[in-house]
């Protein structure tokens, strides 16, 4: 065990971009309106198969903020001692190969660890996404060695990325080939090495200032779009919020942690109860007639709006899956897999509606 | 944009919070009082508060930082080196240049801004550093289609427009750097009034003035002057400068009340003395103007708070805003068009701009980037074996090798749909075809594609392919012949079709619609007027939504609804040619094409 330490120094160096450890963050229940967002945000949560969501919208409508706050929701998981990529050793099949070593020589020492939630700026390099050689130890020691990057770090939780659609080329390569296989393979500088790296992908970005890859949009579970409040009362009550947060931070997020901590008690009965809920073959069918009404490809699009769905059921304590959960979560499920119509001058959201309208009744 | 005369009070209210506020966007050309308020800016800062200028085409390491080069190989373990935003904690970075920012280093800068620190891995070393900075963005845009980005104009409280300041102006400075200090120590206990907060955003409601995050700036701007009055208590007047400086220059509507002075008049007062030395303190809102509201002051105190604050923030909206608002939508909705300004550059191998490098050794017309090699290969000498100073070689492996990646601007494809039917032929075939051929001369020495679809009696087609020939696209138009009916519906789908196949591959196509809009003869080939008209609508209602950049020449005789209504659907720009003749229509199709492209940069 006597690289532990040496290990646990180096994760610590690396441990800032963790945000809810370092400096206080706007805490998720107090973000106002914008139900569908926190909605998505929470159903990747209790679900994180659903496979990321992305939040396109108006600036300043609190896109980073929300990402930022689910951070500081996530209820602690279950990981490996010294293991650098956070296994859970209760699946064997998810270890690294490091764990699975030392897993064949007994039961793992495990300890509960803040999921990870890590922030890919813009403008990392290629190198600290993938992982590279450990440069600490080759300048001082001459010793190759691995040092994880981001994609390591974020594997059981989430990636985010903010302005996901200015991404460059290359970074979004790499995501999309990870995001698919939940592996990272690190062939670089004489290294060779393979880690699992499964995380919920999070984006967010303004759609008017560049577009995203179709491969990219496709990793995406859920897509929520964010709008300016124009009501007066619900801006008044943003400025608010942020003003207070801003002029005490400790106070406000004292001031809500009640309702934050409900919320996460919440999502891990979501998360334990999400096996046991039912799906009736009518629902499921509803699903497919509502996925070929709108002509999306292949299946993705039908298992993401099923287990969005479950996910929402679980979260709020229903028994069985409903149409009317398959309806909440059908425009963000399906709204960015239609494919373009340019004889449809309507928006793919409405699309999205008009289609459940015809496909559920009013 | 303010009028200038605000410019030292802003300057003043910066000074007091430049983090919090955001910053300022200066759009001025280079001039003598640009360099005044810099000057004056930092006078007003404290001795200690850092001031950094930096390019707008500031690599990512500069800006944000990265590995030190000479320290990590004079000391054999990675060194982090400060970027420029971490260096300029506590103080201003002022951005030159700034319209020609790219979204990606604007990004960066924003998200700094918004978590008031720098946190990146970059070149194996780990950078985490506060950088609570105010940007001084300078603007020397020439047209509203030059500015800084929105993304990045959306987190600075303050816009200020020198171009109409007169070169002789001087600005006189409303406080000095004591009053700064002193406000500084005010400001943390400020405390919010809920009528002012709701003040702010029911007048930035109003106006249609920027998003939520505007309305927060305005109301730290607001904290910021009461904090320069030495009060800890916000006032109305606080609320009204706020708005005034923060909120009127975004308005992008009229505010709902009665314009008993027009804005022209109210604002070119101010505009024209923009010498008048006490030029920054708030006026009074003009009695008349808050009591005499359009909308019923029913909710009594708040509602009367907001009109005040509305109404004297209407009174400075500058001259010529409202009518400036057209111009700014349609080109806020052509930038919109194509993938984005993001999306339009191309990666090129070995021409354009240079943009970043990645590794891979040079092959073909890709060149080695010598330094981002060396920086590549710096921190594993002594893994690689250099163990002794004196051995001064540098072992370099191909792993180290890093190219520089180039963008260009995209090509440009300018598709024409020539409308050769009787109706058209009869009028104006021969123009259109001469505006055509002008056209073409000159995408031929801009080394532009351009197709021609002709359309006639029952069908459209392809007269020719997307092509820097010049001399085949002369011939082809030669050989058109006019006659028949007019399948509009037709006609506009096969140049949708081409210029989403040309958007695929990255180009930036221009549809150029020649007709005169009365369509006859449906998309099965048969006669019909109605059908063929609601069919071309839809159509053409798809390229509007496809945001293709076009430009619809209506060819008839006398301009009519009929062409108006399409270039509406399809979102292009409407020119009758009895106006326009070859040359003059030759022009307008430049223009669009180039403000396609360049909202496409």
């Amino acid at each position: 065990m006597q690289g532990v330490g040496a290990k646990a120094r180096r994760l610590s160096r690396a441990e800032p971009s963790m945000h809810s450890v370092s400096r206080p963050v706007f805490p998720f229940s107090a973000i106002v309106a914008q139900d569908e967002m926190k909605l998505a945000l929470i159903s990747s949560a209790v679900d994180p198969s659903i496979g990321g969501v992305l939040v396109f919208g108006d600036r300043g409508t609190g896109k980073s903020t929300a990402v930022r706050a689910l951070a500081a929701l996530l209820p602690p998981m279950r990981a490996v001692v010294g293991c650098r990529y956070l296994c859970d050793p209760s699946t064997e099949e998810t270890l690294c190969e490091e764990c699975s070593q030392r897993a064949a020589g007994g039961p793992l020492k495990s300890r509960l660890v803040p999921v990870p939630v890590v922030d890919m700026p813009l403008g990392v390099t290629e190198d600290r996404v993938v992982g590279a050689l450990d440069l600490e130890r080759a300048l001082s020691q001459g010793i190759k060695a691995f040092e994880p990057g981001l994609l390591a770090r974020a594997n059981r939780g989430f990636l985010y990325i903010d302005e996901v659609n200015l991404l460059e080329d290359h970074l979004v390569d790499l995501l999309i080939d990870v995001a698919a296989s939940g592996e990272n393979l690190v062939e670089r500088e004489g290294l060779s090495v393979r880690h699992p790296s499964r995380f919920v992908l999070i984006g967010s970005g303004n759609p008017e200032e560049g577009e995203l890859r179709p491969q990219l949009l496709d990793r995406f579970g859920l897509s929520v779009e964010v709008k300016t409040p124009v009501e007066l009362a619900e801006r008044v009550e943003v400025i608010k919020r942020r003003d207070q947060f801003e002029r005490d931070k400790s106070a406000f997020v004292a001031q809500w942690k009640k309702r934050d901590d409900d919320l996460r008690r919440r999502i891990v009965a979501g998360r334990k109860r999400l096996a046991q809920i039912d799906m009736a073959d009518s629902v499921l069918e509803s699903a497919a007639k509502l996925c070929m009404q709108l002509g999306t490809d292949g299946l993705r699009a039908e298992l993401t709006l099923i287990r969005a769905a479950r996910a929402l059921a679980s979260f709020e304590q229903a028994d069985t899956v409903a149409v009317s959960h398959l309806r909440r979560v059908a425009p963000s499920a399906l709204r960015h897999r239609l494919r373009r119509d340019p004889l449809d001058e309507s928006g793919s959201s409405a699309r999205v509606a008009r289609a459940v309208h015809e496909a559920f009744g009013p | 944009m303010n009028p200038a005369g605000d410019a030292a009070l802003v300057a003043s209210l910066f000074a007091v919070d430049p983090a919090g506020s955001g910053g300022v966007c200066l759009r001025s050309l280079v001039h003598p009082a640009r360099d005044q308020w810099l000057r004056l800016l930092r006078d007003l800062l404290p001795a200690d508060a850092p001031m950094r200028r930096i390019p707008f085409n500031i690599p990512d390491g500069r800006l944000l930082g990265g590995l030190d080069l000479t320290a990590t190989i004079k000391s054999n373990r990675p060194v982090a080196e400060r970027g420029v935003l971490a260096a300029a904690d506590r103080g201003v970075v002022v951005i030159s240049m700034a319209e020609r920012l790219t979204p990606h280093t604007a990004a960066c800068i924003n998200s700094a801004l918004d978590v008031g620190e720098v946190t990146l891995p970059r070149e194996g070393v780990y950078i985490q550093s506060s950088a609570r900075v105010g940007i001084v963005a300078l603007d020397e845009g020439m047209s509203d289609e030059e500015s800084v980005p929105t993304s990045l104009l959306d987190r600075l409280a303050f816009l200020l427009d020198f171009n109409a300041f007169s070169t002789k102006a001087l600005i006189t400075p409303e406080h000095y750097g004591e009053d700064i200090l002193a406000a500084r120590g005010v400001l943390p206990r400020v405390r919010t009034d809920p009528q002012i907060l709701a003040a702010i955003c029911g007048t930035a409601l109003a106006l249609g003035a920027g998003s939520p995050r505007v309305s927060l700036l305005a109301l730290r701007v607001a904290r910021a002057a009461a904090a320069l009055d030495g009060r800890v208590d916000l006032r109305e007047e606080d609320a009204v400068l706020a708005a005034r400086l923060v909120l009127a220059p975004r308005a992008t509507m009229a505010p709902p009340t009665q314009q008993e002075s027009p804005p022209d008049g109210g604002s070119s007062n101010v505009a024209d003395q923009p010498t008048s030395d006490q030029s920054g303190r708030a006026p009074d809102p003009p009695p008349e103007l808050n009591s005499d509201n359009s909308r019923e002051p029913a909710e009594g105190q708040r509602q009367d708070l907001d009109n005040i604050v509305l109404a004297a923030t209407q009174a400075s909206i500058p001259s010529g805003l409202l009518a400036r608002l057209r111009a700014v939508e349609t080109s806020r909705s052509r930038r919109s068009s194509g993938a984005g300004r993001a999306g339009a550059l191309r990666n090129s191998r070995s021409r354009g701009r240079p943009c970043g490098v990645r590794s891979g050794s040079p092959r073909g017309h890709e060149r080695l980037n010598v330094m981002e090699t060396l920086r590549a290969a710096a921190p594993w000498q002594k893994l690689r074996g250099r163990s002794t100073q004196q051995d001064s070689r540098i072992v370099i492996s191909a792993d180290d090798f890093r190219v520089t990646r180039y963008r260009q601007r995209a090509h440009t494809l300018t598709i024409f749909a020539v409308d050769a039917s009787g109706s058209s032929a009869l009028h104006r075939l021969a123009e259109a075809k001469g505006a055509v051929e002008l056209l073409l001369a000159d995408c031929y020495i801009r080394r532009d594609q351009v197709a021609v679809i002709a359309f006639r009696g029952r069908a459209a087609e392809v007269l020719l392919p997307p092509t820097r020939s010049l001399v085949r696209a002369k011939r082809s138009l030669a050989e058109l012949a006019g006659g028949g009916g007019t399948p509009l519906a037709a006609a506009i789908e096969i140049a949708a079709q081409l210029a989403d196949q040309s958007r695929r591959r990255g180009e930036t196509p221009t549809i150029v619609m020649l007709t005169d809009g009365r369509a006859n003869v449906a998309r099965d080939g048969t006669g019909g007027r109605e059908a063929a008209q609601v069919q071309a609508l839809r159509a053409a209602a798809a390229v509007g939504n496809s945001r293709f950049a076009s430009l619809f020449v209506d060819t008839s005789p006398r301009p009519n609804a009929l062409g108006r209504d399409l270039a509406l659907a399809m979102n292009a720009q409407y020119i009758p040619l009895p106006l326009a003749d070859a040359r003059a229509l030759s022009e307008m199709v430049k223009s669009t094409a180039a403000a396609g492209g360049h909202s496409a940069r």
